[in-house]
């Protein structure tokens, strides 16, 4: 019964160690340059809107539309040409550049901008922007602001009247109930559309670079980047990635996850489970148990997908194509398709298998 | 004194009586003519009109006294009045029929009328100063023009519940769905501001747009660039809708106006546009040595044989061949938009109407065409064949002109002028401004540039001109229009006084940015602190000549004295400058004397940078906002 039993056990551990890794999307990348319509191969932000493709790249703000790229510059009124956020205003269609200049908005064509000295904004280097309703939020190097559309009053937030000890707001999440500001050195910055009221979430380490208290609070200070859906906060800072339920913490960093750094420029949460982390050493997805890693290798560049079960075992997957670079700045779907801003280049990653 | 001196000081001494009997005849006539006018409301003035789909009903937007008119039209007796808010600007009727929208500009709602029982079943709170009203084919949005946010608002047909806004051009005004109803064209008074700054500061060719809304997916999908042209009107559509038109106004703001008898400081023009011309194309409607002056409502024979346009100016409804206008394009390849020789090549006919004949409307067959002489209270109805008047309607009001009702007709006449080029309503739409800078003086290219400021409650802000030149209304709108304007014929007394006592009576438009209650917001509250501050943020006291205050004090924000607050240029001729009253500020950029600042913002981000505008070099951009939220009160 023991020789059985021994037997039994032996096989169950093969099969454990041999499993096929959990499926996870496979994609096949389509690489944007400017060898092929690009303005420009930094690519800062992608937005997709149907079947129309946005890029804010260093050299002006790019459309793909019907196999062909349009470039705005600032000729056609863009406040500057280093475009680094973009959001949609789902309702009227209109596109919002946030820029290294100011905020543009992009509207059947035309392009209306305001900047520092024109307008309200408080600042000119435009890092975030999101649309809810009849606001617009946006997160600068000096802070917070919200211009209302309807009434043209622009409302500024930084240190003298929010929790915000630093200034520099690297990125914005609005949202009918919550607005989230991701700030850099200042950690997470929460508003209630209802009461009116911030909240701020900070590192409870404070600006260690250890870890004391994993699962704690928030990660770190230097938050890069927030995504708010389904109730659930995901947060990037640059020394690893955090959800937050509303009341319990759930840290991420490359020990005890599939993340290939803790260097992260962006995290887009697809729901509550799953999300993708753009990171300095390749895109990550998360499926709330496992990890997949997208990216050229990083000793010989090839093409490069990696899947990472619960255990922690980390199986390669043979592929052909991936994004143009490992440094990711920028997630946004399409379909079941996706569109990643790399430092070299904008990628369609065509889905080839469902998960 | 040699004998030229002494006839220059008489002439100049002359001069001086006539205005000084003027403005005694003026405060003697302004008081009890005033009083006589009564309340301006009397008058109806016809704005729009419209047939109701079966054609035995004609309904009038009347503009002043507040009301929707129901006229059989065959009789053309009244059926109903029907009152609704202030303001009235713009109607439509439901594709069924069923419902009459009404946009109340004043009151920013919109009155929903029943037009089984022509009495109003709702009223909707909408955006500011709604302007044009249209409902989709199926019934379910309601696109509204708003002209001071310059958008259009969607909101839903069956409870007036808005479910957002589209971006439209600055002062958007009227709405114009095509044939089938798959999409809206919508135009604006004002010009668009400009992205860019040149040189010349901001002192580029104006731009326009028509901006073309999916009307089933309610959302902008084209945006038809109208270079050159600032305030732009009504559009129609042929049947077919292969033919596109809309009305326009071309001014020629960066040259002298004192050089209106070389032509064409104004054109007033036709952009004509879809599968019948290609590109837009913009036609000139005047005539080498007459103009044709504020093109208002155009309309297109069911035939596509002619299209109406009215002229509020030059009092007139131009006939345009459209056959030979098609044939003029083609062959014509280009723009020919300054050949002021071209219209004759396609206008058939300019019919004389009353006073600012404004909306249109045709029969069904075509074979009449009734035009609503605003200033006239009356409706003109055309013989289409005959391209004559063949009757008058008159509408009930006030049988007698007040001295307010014939300022008014002056100032919306372009009879004054050289060559009936335009008249004050020409610069001043509808009696406010017209978002330009202009080159008034014959001076020079480019020398002493001047925004063009917002008439709105200018009574008792003299002196009038930015260097403060006109002491009074009548001399600002007597011998300074006669000579820089007019530059033809000067008013008899009677009609300045009357002009004059117009101008006093207009008013501010309501503001949109003072809450109900009256009190003003946290921002306004901290930005009246600013305004009103004699200690900068140091601690330091400021000036009571440098305070925001003291220039602009008063009820209407000007002390009306004037002062250098550092922004002449070296165009300018060097003089302290006019302040400028605070009415309705918000309304009207560009600002500062020459337009120079485009926003509020740019006033003291750009053009203070020695605190002689005031001191506001120490605040904090929230803090300038603060003072900006505070301003829009005014």
């Amino acid at each position: 019964m023991k020789k059985f039993y021994g037997i039994a056990m032996l096989m169950a551990a093969t099969a454990l160690a041999f499993a096929a890794p959990p499926q996870m999307p496979l994609f096949h990348f389509e690489n944007f340059t400017t060898a092929n319509g690009l303005p420009d191969n930094h690519v800062f932000a992608v937005l997709v809107d149907g079947d129309r493709v946005w890029a804010g790249t260093e050299n002006g703000l790019a459309v793909y539309e019907n196999h062909a790229w349009k470039t705005y510059t600032t000729a056609d009124g863009l406040a500057h040409r280093a475009v680094l956020s973009l959001a949609l205003d789902k309702r009227t269609g209109d596109v919002w550049a946030g820029t290294m200049g100011g905020l543009s908005r992009i509207s059947g064509g035309r392009i209306d901008s305001y900047t520092q000295l024109t307008s309200g904004l408080s600042n000119d280097v435009v890092y975030g922007v999101s649309v809810e309703g009849e606001n617009v939020w946006v997160a600068t190097a000096a802070g917070g602001c919200r211009l209302n559309l309807h009434t043209g009053q622009w409302s500024l937030y930084n240190e003298r009247n929010t929790p915000m000890s630093e200034i520099w707001a690297y990125s914005v999440a609005a949202t009918p109930s919550k607005v989230y500001y991701a700030v850099w050195g200042s950690g997470l910055l929460e508003y209630d559309q209802r009461t009116g009221r911030w909240d701020k979430y900070d590192d409870p380490d404070g600006e260690n670079e250890m870890v004391l208290f994993k699962d704690q609070g928030l990660i770190h200070e230097i938050v890069t980047s927030v995504s708010y859906v389904d109730n659930i906060v995901w947060v990037a800072t640059y020394f690893g990635n955090s959800r937050y339920d509303g009341r319990y913490w759930h840290n991420f960093l490359t020990k005890d996850s599939g993340l290939p750094s803790n260097f992260t420029n962006a995290v887009k949460g697809i729901d509550g489970k799953r999300a993708w982390f753009c990171t300095d050493k390749g895109l990550a997805y998360y499926d709330g148990v496992n990890w997949a890693v997208y990216r050229p290798s990083l000793t010989d560049g090839k093409p490069e997908m990696t899947v990472r079960d619960a255990q922690g075992t980390v199986s390669p997957i043979a592929v052909t194509t991936a994004p143009a670079h490992n440094y990711i700045l920028g997630i946004d779907f399409q379909g079941s398709d996706i569109w990643v801003a790399t430092a070299k280049g904008l990628s369609h990653g065509i889905l080839q298998r469902e998960p | 004194m040699n004998s030229r001196r002494r006839v220059h000081l008489g002439a100049v001494m002359a001069a001086g009586a006539a205005v000084l009997l003027l403005i005694l005849l003026w405060s003697v006539i302004d008081r009890p003519a005033r009083a006589a006018a009564g309340n301006a409301e009397d008058y109806a003035s016809p704005l729009e009109l419209l047939f109701s789909p079966d054609g035995t009903r004609l309904y009038v937007l009347c503009n002043q006294s507040n009301e929707v008119r129901v006229l059989d039209a065959a009789s053309y007796s009244l059926i109903k009045t029907v009152a609704v808010g202030r303001a009235p600007r713009g109607f439509s009727l439901s594709p069924d029929g069923t419902r009459l929208f009404v946009t109340n500009s004043w009151d920013d709602t919109l009155s929903i009328i029943d037009t089984q029982t022509l009495a109003v079943v709702a009223t909707w709170p909408v955006g500011a100063e709604p302007s044009s009203v249209v409902e989709d084919r199926g019934g379910t949005r309601l696109f509204v023009a708003n002209r001071i946010s310059g958008d259009v608002a969607v909101l839903a047909a069956q409870t007036g519940e808005e479910e957002k806004r589209l971006l439209a051009g600055r002062g958007a005004s009227y709405i114009t769905p095509s044939p089938d109803g798959s999409k809206l064209y919508v135009t604006h008074v004002y010009p668009n501001p400009h992205a860019h700054t040149t040189q010349q500061g901001n002192r580029l060719t104006p731009e326009s747009e028509i901006t073309v809304i999916d009307t089933a997916r309610a959302v902008v999908v084209e945006r038809i660039p109208l270079p050159r042209i600032a305030g732009v009107f009504h559009t129609a559509f042929s049947a077919d809708g292969r033919l596109g038109v809309v009305a326009e106004v071309h001014p020629k703001n960066l040259v002298p106006l004192a050089h209106v008898e070389h032509g064409w400081a104004l054109a007033n023009t036709l952009t004509v546009f879809g599968a019948d011309v290609g590109r837009p194309v913009e036609v000139p409607l005047d005539e080498l040595e007459r103009y044709a002056s504020n093109p208002f409502d155009v309309v297109i024979a069911p035939d596509k044989s002619h299209i109406y346009v009215t002229h509020g100016g030059s009092e007139i409804v131009t006939v345009v061949d459209v056959q030979r206008l098609l044939h003029f394009i083609h062959t014509h390849p280009g723009s020919f938009a300054q050949d002021l020789s071209a219209s004759a090549n396609y206008v058939v006919a300019r019919i004389p109407v009353g006073h600012n004949p404004r909306g249109a409307a045709l029969t069904r067959d075509g074979s009449k065409l009734f035009v609503a002489n605003r200033l006239e209270d009356t409706i003109s109805v055309i013989d289409t064949r005959a391209n004559r008047v063949a009757s008058t309607i008159t509408l009930e009001g006030p049988k007698t002109l007040s001295a307010v009702r014939r300022g008014e007709q002056t100032f919306y006449t372009a009879r004054y002028s050289f060559q009936g080029h335009y008249g004050c309503a020409s610069c001043h739409i509808d009696s406010t401004f017209d978002g330009l800078t202009w080159d008034l003086e014959p001076d020079g290219f480019g020398r002493d540039i001047v925004d063009n400021r917002n008439l709105e409650d200018i009574k008792d802000t003299e002196p009038y001109k930015w260097n403060g030149g006109n002491p009074n209304i009548p001399m600002e709108c007597g011998p300074r229009t006669e000579k820089y304007f007019w530059r033809s014929e000067n008013y008899d007394n009677l009609t300045l006084a009357a002009l004059s006592t117009y101008v006093r009576s207009l008013p501010a438009r309501p503001n949109r940015w003072r809450q109900a209650s009256g009190e003003l917001t946290a921002a306004q509250e901290r930005g009246k602190a600013i305004f009103e501050r004699g200690k900068d943020k140091f601690g330091n006291p400021i000036a009571v000549a440098n305070r925001c205050s003291y220039c602009h004090s008063g009820p209407k924000g000007t002390s009306q004295k004037s002062f250098d607050v550092g922004t002449l240029k070296a165009t300018d001729h060097a003089s302290p400058l006019d302040t400028p009253q605070l009415t309705n500020i918000v309304l009207a950029p560009p600002y500062l004397h020459d337009g120079s600042a485009r926003t509020l913002e740019e006033i003291w981000t750009v053009f203070n940078p020695n605190d002689k505008h005031g001191r506001t070099n120490d605040l904090t951009k929230d803090e300038l906002n603060d003072l900006i939220e505070y301003l829009r009160t005014r």
